[in-house]
């Protein structure tokens, strides 16, 4: 079995027009910078993009609202990305706003192979409209569905030929979970390593759930905020 | 004196308890952290998937990998670990957290919060604070009393859309601290020279006043 692609061009090969994608990442710390590269290079448009911020302006899935790729975006965050707000605003995007935890929850319960969860996130507020309420032990739940995503793409530190993953510090973030949760998962890893080289017991994302995997390059690693203290306290 | 901003913070640091386990919102509750009384240890999470936050990097040693819910580059400590971001809400919603500080727009006598939203002006998403305003224990919440156009921001029922219900436990702002009980506001504290009456005209709901109120102390 060989997973590995040449580069971003052939490990998206298979994505196609309309097709709902999952983007890990946590405003522009974990995403996988190549594949989105590539996606407005290839021009696929439609798309239905699953992740927890739009990128900014100019880079991150920012870059694919630029080219209009994107119809529905589902997000917990989009506070960084003026033309995110404008799309929104004309009615050009469909936007659904979900709470963090419930669209890591929602990642989750696909990787786990559940079909919904109960959150209190958002009990009373509009985003229980229209769902379905339980009430455990006196306090009540929504009912909160699986993401169903056709591909996940992902970023890791370092992966080897099997599809094995490892993440560095909080560029985590939803990466492992949604490289459990859709039909395909495409990892792009910042070192791509031979089988044997990862410790076992350090593997975040077991390989069974990763189809392509290549090495990245040119990692840009934007910093939104760069704060700093002057002398060591 | 009403109190500015690093004063409000550091109020709300008396709040802190050896061992607690915090998540701090973005805005005044971020300060909070410069403020932690000595002899008491605490550990902030940061709930992109980080516990044991530490304090900025030391310039040049920023790491686009490492960075708090606030998108800012911090570091970690020695203790600290990273998770993803299942388990970084499976944390709070289990009631591992001891105490969340969030700003707000609007608080309600009977602990509603909005702080997400505002209708066709405002679309930034709620990111975490649904999940932890859900389902931590002990939500304080660190705003101004008035908005900039002087209207009162605690208020009989907000206007605003929810980001909870019933959840807010206590309320700082520049003027006050404000329990929030099963009867509505309780003025438990007042700033320096800020009189009982000066309160109640900016709270746009009733206050329940106890014997004497004392002064903020810092």
């Amino acid at each position: 079995m060989n997973k590995l692609s040449k580069n971003a061009d052939d490990a998206i090969k298979n994505i196609t027009d309309g097709q709902t994608l999952m983007l890990g990442g946590f405003g522009l710390c974990g995403i996988p910078e190549n594949c989105i590269a590539a996606l407005v290079k290839k021009g696929i448009k439609n798309l239905t993009c699953i992740s927890n911020n739009a990128g900014v302006d100019d880079f991150g899935i920012g870059l694919m609202l630029q080219k209009k790729q994107v119809k529905k975006m589902i997000a917990s965050y989009v506070g960084e990305n003026m033309e995110f707000e404008r799309q929104l605003l004309s009615g050009e995007l469909e936007v659904e706003l979900i709470p963090q935890g419930t669209l890591a929850t929602r990642c989750m319960a696909a990787g786990y192979g559940m079909p919904a969860i109960f959150t209190p996130a958002g009990v009373g507020t509009e985003v229980a409209e229209g769902k379905e309420i339980r009430t455990f032990d006196g306090k009540e739940y929504l009912l909160e569905t699986a993401f169903e995503a056709d591909f996940a793409i992902v970023k890791a530190w370092k992966g080897d030929r099997s599809g094995n993953l490892i993440y560095k510090d909080t560029a985590r973030n939803f990466n492992p979970l949604m490289a459990m949760a859709a039909k395909t998962t495409i990892a792009e890893v910042e070192e791509l390593v031979e089988d044997g080289e990862l410790d076992p017991n350090f593997i975040h994302t077991p390989g069974i759930f990763v189809q392509h995997i290549f090495q990245g390059t040119g990692y840009e690693k934007r910093i939104e905020q760069r704060t700093v203290r002057k002398v060591a306290n | 004196m009403a109190l500015n901003k690093f004063q409000i913070a550091q109020r709300i640091a008396q709040e802190l308890q050896d061992g607690f386990y915090v998540n701090l919102g973005i805005g005044i509750p971020t300060l909070v952290a410069n403020y932690i009384p000595i002899g008491i240890n605490v550990v902030l999470q940061s709930e992109n998937g980080l516990l044991g936050m530490g304090p900025f990097p030391i310039e040049g040693e920023e790491d686009a990998d490492l960075i708090n819910a606030g998108k800012q580059t911090i570091t970690t400590l020695p203790g600290s670990s990273i998770f993803d971001s299942a388990m970084s809400f499976g944390m709070i919603r289990s009631g591992k957290i001891n105490l969340t500080v969030l700003g707000a727009m609007e608080v309600s006598e009977n602990g509603d919060i909005a702080n997400w939203k505002i209708p066709g002006k405002m679309v930034k998403g709620m990111g975490g604070a649904m999940d932890l305003v859900a389902s931590a224990k002990n939500i304080i919440v660190a705003m101004m009393h008035t908005s900039p156009s002087g209207e009162s921001k605690l208020l009989k029922s907000c206007s605003l859309p929810l980001t909870g219900k019933n959840c807010v436990k206590k309320i700082v702002t520049d003027l006050a601290v404000i329990e929030i009980t099963a009867h509505g506001f309780k003025l438990l504290e007042r700033a320096a020279g800020v009189t009982i009456q000066e309160i109640q005209e900016k709270t746009k709901a009733d206050l329940i006043i106890e014997g004497e109120i004392p002064e903020i102390s810092l």
